[in-house]
């Protein structure tokens, strides 16, 4: 039991709650707590060395919307952001159980009932996190299902390989502030129906995640599958087996600890790209948001602003340990230690 | 005289390099009858592994060729199956599946319940029932090769070839295997073509030694026919004077006919394994 959960917060890439586990299973007490310490107690310390020089920095940093908000400043807004989702929720609920008050009223009088309609309040700071959520991974899974079968196409053909690399490299640097008007236009052009499924600012937002996640996943499956031991591919020519069982038994699991690294690099990258698409492409989610906080410019939009950046952050952390996770549990040596 | 069951005839092989083409192999003829082991020894760089890949399959002979039972080897097969040095296992699979993948290709048509049987089979034909579901990485050394064997002889091959399958292994793991060898290969009389460094395991095991000369162009020296009675055993025969006769053979024709000229001191022919002087020893768990 107690081994299992150490074994799952190494996986996890938990490893500072390890002596925690030890320490409560009674391993060596003492030895235990100076680890904690180590790996819990440092982070702490930096993290409020760095509270305090935030807050003396903000004093003294006064901007036209007032002062830099400092740690509690902030604090206080993402309260108040809390308050408001709640508030929004409490609204919508009222207004649907009005609507559904009305129609009882209208069937009681033996009258048809109203059709109901949906709660059009604008959006909340958590709906919004949902919103990127869901375009960053709408993004990066066409961006995974585009780059996989050309990673292997090229890790398997050096012809290829030579032919694209040119493209690859010159487009895998471009910024997403570049691609976005080209993408934009491209949406407008082609995406055109009276009832549209999702809104184009989402396509428009997600496509420039996937022009700009797609290159590590890419060169990682590229390299991984040319770097397949040669051994591998021979015993493959000795079993004669056809060119899918190749790939999908023999190449695929092959260089799939290298496809995991790409795709974590490539959430990563999508991630950041994101936020920058959202702001220009007016998708509604953090990206927006920071943007309508910016425009609107009023004295608590900073200390907004401080509390999306730090949501950002802890989004983009979280996404990389899962990241992490599946690349450790995909990986063949065990020994390896992944980072 | 029995009809030749593996013929490599005229065989040369050149690879291109940027410094135009480097001649590997030159002339290389060799008949080999069904049931028969072969061992070919020769110091490292003399092309022996290009033999081998040659008849696997895996290379194109430049001129000349191999002919398996009356037709000539054009492409890698199951008929040809190889044991690498490295037993280039699959790590993401168990050793049962390592082995399950060779016969599903090769026995198509056979039923699910006669696949799965042939596999067990072959693991317990190398001593390894009892790892079946674990993964290479699980295993050591001398078992991974095991059931790179069982998987190699799970495909029925009409000739087995072994990249010096015991190179990588210590000295007191490698004797064991080839103990296990000869156990296997006293019940099954499969044709063996191996290649190896060492000149007792080749004495031991063969029943012809073909000794290769130094490349480039290299080709073979000198075929010693190894007439020791099966089953033969390592202690017995380490006061024969017959084993110690070929053993003398072979080591002259090694250090003193075709005594690498150049200076590298990695020449790794090991001569005696009960001076037990071997480096590799990372793999001694118990085979």
């Amino acid at each position: 039991m107690i081994n299992s959960s150490i074994r799952f917060l190494e996986l996890t890439g938990m490893n500072w709650l390890i002596p925690l586990v030890n320490l409560m299973a009674g391993r060596n007490p003492k030895a235990q707590i100076t680890e904690l310490f180590k790996v819990i107690g440092v982070p702490i310390a930096a993290f409020a060395i760095f509270l305090l020089l935030w807050s003396v920095a903000a004093k003294s940093i006064v901007t036209s919307l007032g002062n830099l908000p400092g740690p509690t400043q902030t604090w206080a807004q993402f309260e108040s952001l809390v308050e408001e989702h709640r508030a929004s929720r409490e609204k919508e609920a009222a207004f649907y159980q009005r609507q559904k008050y009305r129609n009882e009223k209208r069937i009681a009088k033996g009258k048809e009932p109203k059709k109901i309609r949906a709660y059009t309040g604008a959006p909340t700071f958590f709906d919004q996190i949902f919103t990127s959520l869901y375009t960053v991974f709408f993004g990066f899974f066409i961006a995974t299902a585009i780059a996989i079968p050309i990673g292997i196409i090229c890790g398997l053909n050096t012809t290829i390989y030579t032919g694209l690399n040119p493209l690859i490299q010159i487009f895998r640097p471009v910024s997403p502030l570049a691609w976005l008007p080209i993408v934009t236009m491209v949406v407008s052009a082609v995406y055109t129906t009276d009832d549209p499924l999702v809104p184009k600012s989402f396509i428009t937002s997600a496509l420039t995640v996937t022009l700009c996640s797609l290159w590590p996943t890419l060169i990682n499956t590229t390299v991984g599958v040319s770097s397949i031991d040669r051994d591998f591919i021979n015993v493959c020519r000795v079993l004669q087996l056809n060119w899918i069982n190749k790939i999908f038994k023999v190449v695929l699991p092959a260089s799939l600890p290298m496809i995991f690294t790409g795709l974590r690099l490539s959430l990563g990258v999508g991630w950041m790209v994101l936020i920058a698409a959202e702001m220009l492409a007016q998708n509604p989610g953090l990206g927006k948001f920071v943007w309508d906080e910016f425009q609107n410019g009023s004295s608590n939009s900073l200390g907004r602003i401080l509390v999306a950046v730090f949501v950002i952050g802890c989004i983009g952390f979280l996404l990389d340990r899962i990241m992490l996770t599946l690349q450790k549990s995909v990986s063949h040596d065990k020994t390896q230690d992944i980072r | 005289m029995s009809q030749t069951y593996l013929d490599i005839s005229g065989v040369s092989i050149e690879f291109p390099t940027p410094a135009g083409p480097f001649k590997a192999l030159d002339n290389v003829n060799l008949k080999i009858q069904k049931g028969e082991f072969i061992s070919l020894i020769g110091h490292s760089g003399c092309g022996k592994s290009t033999v081998l890949n040659i008849v696997a399959g895996l290379y194109d002979a430049t001129q000349g060729g191999v002919i398996l039972q009356g037709k000539q080897v054009t492409k890698p097969g199951p008929d040809r199956a190889v044991v690498f040095q490295n037993h280039s296992l699959f790590p993401w699979l168990t050793c049962y599946d390592n082995v399950r993948l060779a016969v599903d290709q090769v026995f198509k048509k056979k039923s699910k319940k006669e696949r799965h049987e042939w596999t067990v089979h072959n693991l317990e034909l190398v001593h390894m029932g009892h790892a079946m579901n674990k993964r290479p990485d699980e295993i050591s050394g001398g078992m991974k090769q095991r059931i790179g064997i069982a998987r190699a002889l799970a495909m029925e091959p009409k000739v087995l070839l072994m990249d010096e399958p015991f190179g990588a292994l210590d000295a007191l793991t490698r004797a064991h295997m080839q103990d296990s060898l000869m156990e296997i290969q006293a019940e099954l009389n499969n044709t063996v073509i191996m290649i190896t460094h060492d000149v007792d395991e080749a004495v031991l095991l063969s029943d012809k030694i073909v000794m290769m000369t130094n490349g480039p162009a290299a080709t073979i020296g000198e075929i010693l026919t190894v007439e020791l009675e099966r089953p033969r055993d390592r202690l017995v025969l380490a006061d024969d004077s017959t084993y110690n006769h070929y053993r003398a053979e072979v080591l002259r024709f090694l250090h003193e006919k075709h005594a690498k000229k150049d200076t590298k001191p990695a020449s790794k022919i090991k001569t005696d394994v009960k001076k037990n002087n071997d480096t590799n020893n990372n793999n001694n768990k118990a085979a």
